[in-house]
């Protein structure tokens, strides 16, 4: 029971991000390498405000999923890195963090360019 | 027939699908909401088999991962994509696309230039953005650090 509500919290929030910047694509003609550029920086910026954390603890992957929990990510990285190393931290931190999901996506990126072809758009 | 910016404008947004907000706003809505549901539905599938929790943590956005570049080199992604609008771009999958896709579409340009620069077209300015806040944001985190 408790599993069901935490996957419903997850759609239902993870679900809404969607639906609001599908409000802004509609209405902005935003491309989409800008759309995520300003999630990614929104979350960094939630993230640092203490904002984000209390969203991820109740929406759990309904808010760490969308792009802006990946900027949470990095900015939790930072602070991280900060506490334990001081200044260094600032450079050594962000990265480290989100390290898995970049490595990931440019490890099985390549893999998959390489095995499969481009086909013609519609 | 002269064609000014203002008339260009006016006959492009004539010609342009329509595109229904509500319709767009329903479906990005439930294919992202189904994307967060099955993270959740994994990141405790995950905590289930003793996996410890920092490790779930990563493993779940590189599931997410997987299956979005896996689904955009079959060919699978683009189809969903269409309905989803923001409902794909958003989540982490939206982000493993934009570096599968590019790579793809410019294979042709060779292994070095084309799959290896072109997997950055849109994935490097969102490292680029994140890292550089972050980094302002580690600065600034450690100053309030050594005032207080």
């Amino acid at each position: 029971m408790n599993l069901f509500w935490d996957i419903l919290k997850a759609f239902l929030v993870g679900g809404a991000i969607c639906s609001i910047v599908q409000i802004v694509i509609d209405k902005t003609a935003l491309t989409p390498a800008r759309i995520l550029v300003c999630l990614v920086t929104l979350g960094v910026i939630l993230g640092a405000l203490g904002v984000y954390k209390p969203f991820i603890e109740f929406a759990g992957c309904g808010a760490s999923t969308p792009l802006t929990g990946f900027g949470y990510t990095l900015a939790e990285g930072v602070r991280k890195a900060v506490d334990e190393k001081g200044l260094i931290g600032a450079l050594t931190g962000g990265l480290t963090g989100s390290a898995g999901g970049i490595t990931a996506a440019i490890f099985f990126g390549y893999l998959f360019a390489l095995i499969f072809r481009s086909r013609p758009r519609d | 027939m002269k064609i000014n910016k203002q008339t260009y404008q006016k006959y492009a947004k004539q010609r342009a699908p329509s595109s229904p907000l509500f319709k767009d706003m329903f479906f990005a809505f439930l294919i992202g909401g189904l994307i967060c549901a099955f993270a959740e539905g994994i990141y405790n599938l995950y905590l289930y088999l003793k996996i410890d929790e920092t490790t779930v943590r990563t493993l779940v956005p590189v599931t997410l991962v997987f299956i979005a570049t896996l689904l955009t080199g079959i060919g699978v992604f683009d189809s969903i994509a269409k309905y989803a609008g923001a409902g794909t771009l958003v989540p982490i999958t939206g982000f493993a696309n934009a570096v599968v896709a590019p790579a793809l579409d410019d294979k042709s340009e060779g292994l070095v230039m084309g799959v290896g620069a072109k997997m950055f077209t849109i994935a490097g300015p969102v490292i680029v953005y994140g890292v550089i806040a972050s980094v302002i944001y580690g600065v600034i985190y450690w100053i309030s650090g050594v005032i207080s």
